[in-house]
């Protein structure tokens, strides 16, 4: 009974292990947004006129849309599972601080579907046409953009994990907070694509992520405790 | 002293008076036991003493101290087994074990087969929580309860799809638990079989 408590550091750790052993259980699930990218952003070269400059054209707004949609796809089950089986209330109970531990979840979901994503990112912008130059720009526009990403759609999740059916609700809330990682992460892209200095762009998308990793955890939390009564 | 007091809770649901002014009172070494019709309030009572529903009135103190300055001082040394078993399915028992002590204290090795071995799971420890059936997955639960320590219990049906063996186990635990100063709130209808001074009680209307 007297055994030395966990710090938060093991606690969260050991969270994020188990996700991720559930996570490698169900292979197939977990793979399903990277897949969903990679078909999207290569069968636009495919359905369009195999000219460079169109695709170049249309090579941002496909990686964007592309990535916003495929972090949706997970999105509903992030929360809803450990509502279900009563483990999130044991992480509430847990003594340890709730935002943390919900944070770590949230960089679970970004690890399986943000980091994936940006892994393979050089192959579906190359088929889009992108120069090897323009790689580094568009793989930090994407670093940042799926973090926030991430942490915003992670809000929603909360929001709507006791809700069945929920898919329709979370695009819905979601979706308007995310059109800013959009806009600025396919401007990031573009001015990449084209060579020209993209920092402007890469600043506002790293704000962002900035603000949304200061205040998602606070919203997560309150949302996730709602859900819990 | 009391480990445990609740003054005067009150809570309503929608247009329902759940908890019309209840008073609890736990020390160290006592079991309360909250018996009470079903829709009575017992879980939502439970629920609300470990701050998952929130009080309209009513204060609760742990240790003589205000929980509502610091509800991480009682969540700390709370374990609370509530209607879901709080494992995963796709988890087997040992690794459920495993991920759940980790959230409260470090485990020696052995620990985990040793809850397993007291609670009868000894030979499902590799067994995923999906394929085995409620009662098995309740010992799991048990084997957690033991695990995961903590001074106050909060049990909201706990013998539910337990066998007889299984019931006996539950009560040996309780009574090891009050044996060792803890304190427990108990959610259930079935006699705990605890001597007069250890048990106290409480019907919901």
């Amino acid at each position: 009974m007297n055994a030395p408590r966990v710090g938060f550091a093991g606690a969260a750790a050991a969270l994020m292990m188990r996700d991720l052993r559930l996570a490698l259980r169900r292979s197939g699930d977990t793979l399903q947004p990277l897949g969903f990218f990679l078909v999207v952003t290569t069968l636009f070269p495919l359905a369009l006129d195999p000219q460079l400059s169109l695709l170049r054209d249309i090579a941002p707004a496909a990686l964007w849309v592309g990535a916003l949609l495929s972090s949706l796809l997970a999105l509903d089950l992030l929360f809803r599972e450990d509502a279900q089986d009563g483990t999130l209330e044991q992480l509430a109970l847990c003594g340890l601080p709730f935002q943390g531990l919900l944070l770590a979840k949230t960089a679970v979901h970004w690890l399986l579907t943000g980091l994936p994503l940006v892994l393979v990112a050089p192959l579906a912008a190359s088929a889009l046409g992108a120069p090897y130059q323009a790689m580094p720009g568009i793989l930090a526009a994407l670093l940042l953009g799926t973090s926030a990403l991430s942490l915003i759609g992670a809000v929603g999740a909360g929001l709507t994990m006791s809700i069945k059916r929920n898919g329709s609700l979370l695009a819905l809330l979601v979706l308007p907070l995310a059109v800013p990682v959009l806009i600025f992460g396919a401007r990031a892209t573009a001015l990449a694509i084209a060579g020209e200095p993209l920092a402007a762009p890469l600043y506002l998308l790293g704000a962002i992520a900035v603000l949304a990793a200061t205040l998602a955890p606070l919203a997560l939390a309150a949302a996730v405790r709602v859900g819990l009564e | 002293m009391n480990e445990l007091t609740a003054d005067n809770l009150q809570l309503w649901r929608g247009e329902q008076h759940v908890l019309r002014g209840i008073s609890v009172e736990v020390a160290g070494g006592q079991c309360l036991q909250i018996t009470g019709a079903n829709g009575s309030g017992k879980t939502t009572l439970l629920r609300a003493l470990c701050g998952l529903v929130p009080l309209e009135a009513g204060r609760i103190y742990w240790r003589g101290n205000d929980v509502a300055a610091d509800w991480a001082a009682l969540h700390a040394e709370l374990n609370y087994l509530g209607h879901d078993n709080a494992l995963k399915a796709e988890l087997t028992a040992a690794e459920n074990l495993h991920y759940a002590a980790a959230l409260r204290r470090r485990v020696q090795p052995g620990e985990i087969a040793a809850a397993l071995e007291r609670t009868g799971m000894a030979d499902s420890a590799g067994q995923l929580l999906r394929s085995m059936s409620a009662g098995q997955r309740r010992r799991v639960a048990l084997a957690r309860l033991m695990l995961t320590g903590g001074c106050l219990w909060l049990l909201d049906e706990p013998a539910s799809n337990l066998d007889a063996r299984g019931q006996v186990l539950l009560l040996e635990l309780i009574g090891e638990h009050l044996g060792e100063g803890g304190a427990a709130v108990v959610a259930t209808h079935q006699g705990l079989g605890l001597p007069a001074a250890q048990l106290r009680s409480l019907t919901l209307q």
